[in-house]
C-alpha cells in the first residue's frame, strides 16, 4: 500500500463530510427520519404507500445538487471507467443488496455508525469488506 | 415545511458529496483499492459526516417528537441477521464493481451522466425484485 497523496483531498473530503452531517442532522432533528438514501428510494416502491412526498423532496435535492454546486463554482464530473454491463449489473446488486441489508453508505455507514449501531456497524465493516476485494480482483487479479 | 426540510437535505447531502469528491466512482474505487495508491479521502469524508451526525443522534435520542412535531423514527432493530450480512455483502461487490452506491448515483445522474442514469434504473429494478420477493414472502406466510 501507498498512500495516493496526488488525489488525496483531506480538507474538502472533510468539508464535504461535515456537510453531510449537517444533512444527516437536518432529516432527523426536523423530520425525524434517517438519511438513508437506498431506504428513501426503495420506500417509494413499497404499498400501501403514504409518505411519498418528502421521500420525492429529498431525491430531487439530491438530482438536483450539481445544479446548485455548479452555481457556487463547483463542477460535479464523475468518471466511471466500468462498462455498460458491469454499470447495469453493479447497479441491480445494489439495488438488490441495500435493501435486504436495510441501508447502505449513508443509513448505515454515515447514520448508523453515528448512533453507534452495532447492526449498522456489522453492516459497514461488511461492504467495505466485499468493496476492498471486488477492487482488488478486478484491478490486482484481472488487471482491469 | 416537511417537504423544504426534506428537500433542503437532500440538497446539502448532494453538495457534500460533490464537495468531497465521492461523486466521482475512481475517487471511491481509489479509497477501495488498498493494494494500489490508496486515496483515504474517504475516511474523511465519514470521520466529518459521523462527527456531525454523532452529535445529531445524541440530541434526537432525547426527543420524543422533531422539531416539525414529527415522531422521531429511530431504528428499534438491533439484530444482526443473515440478510444483513449477505445483503450488505452484494451491496459491496456492487459498489466496488461501478464506484457507485446509491447517493453518488443519484447525483451523477442529475449532472447527466447516461451511465449513472443507466446505474440508477438497474438499483431500481433491483429494489422492486426486493419488494416483490418480499411480497410473495407474506403472502405465503398468510
Amino acid at each position: 500500500m501507498a498512500i495516493d497523496l496526488t488525489h488525496f483531498t483531506p480538507g474538502l473530503s472533510l468539508a464535504g463530510g461535515l456537510i453531510i452531517g449537517i444533512a444527516a442532522s437536518v432529516l432527523i432533528l426536523f423530520n425525524g427520519r434517517i438519511a438513508g438514501i437506498s431506504g428513501i428510494l426503495g420506500g417509494l416502491l413499497s404499498w400501501p404507500q403514504n409518505d411519498r412526498h418528502w421521500r420525492l423532496a429529498f431525491l430531487a435535492g439530491l438530482i438536483g445538487s450539481p445544479l446548485a454546486a455548479s452555481l457556487i463554482g463547483y463542477a460535479t464530473a464523475p468518471e466511471i471507467h466500468a462498462s455498460w454491463g458491469v454499470v447495469l449489473l453493479a447497479g441491480f446488486i445494489v439495488g438488490l443488496g441495500t435493501r435486504y441489508a436495510g441501508g447502505c453508505t449513508s443509513g448505515h455507514g454515515v447514520c448508523g455508525m453515528s448512533r453507534g449501531a452495532v447492526r449498522s456497524i456489522v453492516a459497514t465493516l461488511t461492504f467495505m469488506a466485499a468493496g476492498f476485494i471486488t477492487v482488488y480482483i478486478q484491478r490486482h487479479l484481472l488487471g482491469a | 415545511m416537511l417537504v423544504l426540510t426534506s428537500l433542503l437535505a437532500g440538497l446539502l447531502f448532494g453538495l457534500g458529496l460533490i464537495i468531497s469528491g465521492m461523486a466521482n466512482p475512481v475517487k471511491v474505487q481509489g479509497f477501495l483499492d488498498l493494494a494500489g495508491n490508496w486515496d483515504p479521502s474517504l475516511a474523511m469524508v465519514m470521520a466529518g459526516a459521523i462527527g456531525i451526525g454523532g452529535l445529531a443522534f445524541l440530541l434526537a435520542r432525547r426527543r420524543q417528537l422533531s422539531l416539525l412535531g414529527l415522531p422521531m423514527q429511530l431504528p428499534a432493530n438491533n439484530a444482526i441477521t443473515t440478510r444483513l450480512v449477505l445483503g450488505s455483502a452484494a451491496f459491496g461487490i456492487g459498489w466496488g464493481m461501478a464506484g457507485f452506491c446509491p447517493g453518488p448515483a443519484l447525483v451523477a445522474m442529475g449532472a447527466g451522466y447516461p451511465k449513472a442514469a443507466g446505474f440508477v434504473a438497474a438499483m431500481i429494478a433491483g429494489m422492486a425484485v426486493f419488494e416483490l420477493a418480499e411480497r410473495r414472502l407474506q403472502k405465503s406466510r398468510g
